[in-house]
């Protein structure tokens, strides 16, 4: 374990460097914003690892609710199993072909990642038994809040030299983006705050809900920018390849360098937690624990 | 199946009354209520000028802001109530089911709510001198479903709340993001029936929407929610 | 009509209270276990209210549990009435979890668990709905059997501690629980009120409940409690049938003792 960490270290080390070398150096100026363009290469990455840590820990949650009963883990995997049928079919139907070829996707690439779901959700409650769900769910929650905030800073960075304003409230993925480390954020205050002896579940409900809510707000802003005006932002054209090949670069050490802090939060979560249980069960008065349970009478009945 | 559906309902009524009753005797949440939502209508009026032509341009937030914050007081105190003297151990080890408490909880703060609307709604357009200009009918559909969604998950977060330390910050530190599409659907749609500048049918459509999800959620976990201590 | 026993209890005159009467159901039938808990482990963060609580109760007998502040003894009947989720360990209530078993289970707190704002009928009425007991026949039976008046008015609130107290019992017993779990019956009342409380339990007890009551008066129950459970540290430490012993100094104090 932990010469494997030194060997992820490294090559995460020698990935950011590479990428970050390619990115600064290497890639083509863009023409009309210019240099500030690079932080593209930071911004972007950032935001796919975010999303995906936030759905690691959507899907951990879902999972760890799932476990404490038998009957809603059932009902659990048929509705996995559901959502992946029904994707692989639709993706397929004409109606969803005429959508999908304006953004481009092939049905076949829909239905992959569609059924990428199932495979997804039982793995990660194959790996991750009992409370190591709950552990991966903190873990994920805290890193994708770290990385979500990156998004958050580079993007105003790069707003107000392109667009002239540091930030426009009725932009799409700015504003889910803030909505998103906003359910998380309290997500993790719900964690510290409660003195519950059961905060996992707490946090698994919260983790659901804001799964719930992302879609509606997606939709919600995407039609309140509709109805009013905007600046002309962002938006079309096509990528340079070579400006594609460096996003996907930095988008690999990236996604090292969120594997590597996850894995230490995981591994600082699992001994903190054994720290914790030992910590209770030892601490309190040494008087009851030697030989009282061995001189106890365990069954007792009338006499 | 038939026989637990029964116990649903009837224990749902009973409570409901029950809190009615409470309410009707303390007046604590539609009291507190109703002055703050009142304060909140006094102060906007000196910040913003309420002559200005703009003013329908504004008010559908500010009309919205104030229920959220008056939401909030009135669910921390359906939730006191059964804090005071541990009541809700009671219930929890009755055979009663949990979603018979929620239901009951939530349409007693959707009625404390809409009666809240209802009373401030006339000071708003006195203060903001408002005409509207679009269909007005389109504004009850909006604050029912509004109201839902604000109360639905106020209910739920606020029961989840009690499991932590400083239980009446944390409700709105959970409820708030959750109900940002909520929200936005409502001042949105407030604003543009006043104005009458756009139709206002997507948001009725997405209230409805955030409704049908969060309910179903709310009624799905909250029996783990009540129960876990 | 009551199925209990324990209509009359105003008549505790009769009883001697303090000297040590034996029941004599425990020892004529043969008690069986129906209450079985298995290393039952509650812990809040760092720290663990109960560390591995294995024991068996026999049904039909009264249990006095005792201990120190933070021993436990509040948390196991917590666990007992399913209202605390055990982090590691189970517990058996003829044979079903607590929470299934939520109509054999009568639990009291230290706090009355009553709407201060309501009368006592108003609130036995509201509880009776959650069990599905219909009627108002069951609450005022109950009600009169704990020596109190159905028709008072009064809210709950404004009840004496001795009232609120046997209002708290009348709620815990409303749906004839074969178990009863009580969190300080006795305390901030005053000895007759404690006394009459005891004798009510006594002739429940007599009557085929299960008991637990958690104490610091543990004098008040010698010769009424079947057993005396002694807790420490989140378990139990021992099993004994009188309250006098060498463990009887760190859980009860003199001053009591000279009360009584």
């Amino acid at each position: 374990m932990k010469r494997g960490f030194i060997i992820l270290s490294v090559i995460t080390a020698c990935l950011l460097a590479y990428a970050g070398y390619q990115a600064l150096v290497v890639a083509p100026t863009e023409r009309t914003m210019g240099d500030v363009q690079r932080i593209f290469y930071y911004h972007v990455p950032s935001a796919w690892t975010a999303f995906l840590l936030f759905f690691i820990n959507f899907v951990a949650s879902v999972q760890f609710l799932a476990s404490a009963k038998p009957s809603r883990q059932a009902v659990a995997k048929w509705i996995v199993i559901a959502i992946a049928i029904i994707g692989v079919i639709a993706a397929f139907l004409p109606a969803v072909q005429e959508q999908l070829k304006s953004t481009g996707m092939r049905p076949s690439a829909l239905a992959t990642t569609v059924l990428m779901l199932p495979v997804f959700y039982f793995l990660i409650g194959k790996w991750f038994p009992g409370q190591r769900l709950d552990m991966l769910a903190v873990t994920a929650a805290e890193v994708g809040v770290v990385f979500c905030t990156v998004v958050l800073v580079t993007g105003p960075i790069w707003a107000r030299p392109v667009w002239g304003i540091w930030w426009a409230t009725g932009d799409i993925r700015l504003t889910s983006t803030l909505v998103l480390w906003l359910i998380y954020v309290s997500y993790l205050v719900l964690r510290r705050f409660s003195n519950s002896a059961q905060t996992q579940m707490l946090a698994a409900a919260l983790a659901v809900f804001g799964a719930l809510d992302v879609p509606l707000v997606y939709f919600s802003i995407w039609f309140f920018r509709t109805q009013h005006p905007q600046p002309v932002i962002g938006g079309g054209g096509s990528i340079d390849p070579r400006m594609l090949h460096i996003l996907l670069i930095n988008w690999v050490s990236f996604l090292c360098f969120a594997f590597l802090v996850c894995w230490a939060r995981f591994r600082l979560e699992l001994l903190r937690r054994q720290v914790e249980d030992e910590y209770a069960m030892e601490s309190l008065g040494e008087a009851a624990s030697t030989g009282a349970r061995a001189s106890l009478p365990l069954k007792r009945n009338a006499s | 199946m038939n026989e637990a559906s029964s116990s649903l309902l009837s224990v749902t009524f009973a409570t409901l009354k029950k809190d009615i009753r409470l309410e009707w005797r303390s007046k604590d949440a539609l009291n507190s209520m109703l002055f703050f939502s009142l304060l909140v209508v006094v102060i906007f009026s000196f910040s913003f000028d309420p002559l200005a032509e703009e003013s329908r341009l504004i008010v559908g937030g500010l009309v919205w802001v104030a229920f959220l914050f008056a939401a909030v007081v009135a669910l921390n105190q359906t939730w006191a109530r059964e804090l005071r003297n541990q009541v809700l151990d009671a219930y929890r080890v009755s055979p009663a089911p949990a979603n018979a408490l929620f239901l009951a909880k939530v349409l007693g703060n959707f009625i404390f709510v809409i009666v809240l609307e209802a009373l401030m709604t006339p000071l708003f357009v006195i203060f903001y001198n408002l005409h509207v200009l679009g269909p007005a009918w389109q504004l009850i559909p909006l604050a029912l479903l509004g109201t839902w969604a604000l109360v639905v998950n106020g209910t739920f977060f606020a029961a989840m709340s009690l499991r932590t330390r400083n239980r009446e910050l944390m409700l709105p530190l959970l409820l708030f993001p959750i109900s940002i599409p909520a929200v936005l659907g409502m001042v949105a749609g407030t604003t543009a029936v006043l104005t009458g500048d756009n139709p206002a049918h997507f948001y009725i459509v997405l209230l409805l929407t955030y409704d049908v999800v969060f309910t179903t959620a709310c009624l799905g976990l909250f029996e783990t929610i009540l129960h876990a201590e | 009509m009551l199925p209990c026993a324990w209509n009359h209890p105003l008549q505790y005159t009769h009883l001697s209270i303090g000297v040590p009467s034996k029941p004599t159901n425990s020892v004529s039938e043969p008690a069986t276990t129906n209450i079985i808990v298995r290393d039952l482990v509650k812990q809040f963060g760092r720290f663990a209210a109960l560390r591995g609580v294995t024991a068996e109760f026999a049904a039909g007998r009264f249990h006095a549990i005792l201990g120190d502040n933070g021993a436990g003894k509040t948390t196991l009947l917590r666990a007992l009435a399913g209202l605390a989720h055990p982090t590691r360990g189970e517990i058996l209530i003829f044979g079903k979890s607590p929470q299934a078993a939520c109509r054999e289970i009568g639990y009291m707190a230290h706090p009355s668990l009553l709407y201060d704002e309501m009368s006592g009928m108003e609130n036995l009425r509201y509880f009776a709905g959650l069990y599905g007991i219909a009627g108002d026949k069951r609450s005022e039976g109950v009600i009169r059997s704990v020596g109190l008046d159905p028709e008072l008015a009064r809210p709950v609130g404004q009840y004496s501690q001795g009232m609120r107290q046997r209002m708290s019992l009348a709620r815990a017993i409303l749906h004839d629980p074969k178990i009863l779990l009580l969190d300080e019956p006795f305390s901030n009342v005053d000895v007759h009120s404690a006394r009459e409380m005891v004798t009510l339990l006594r002739s429940m007890r007599d009557a085929g409940k299960t008991i637990f009551a958690v104490t610091h008066q543990a004098l008040l129950l010698e010769g009424v409690a079947d057993e005396f459970i002694w807790m420490q540290a989140g378990q139990i430490v021992d099993r004994t049938d009188s309250v006098h012993g060498p463990r009887l100094s760190t859980a009860v104090n003199t001053q009591q003792a000279e009360v009584l």
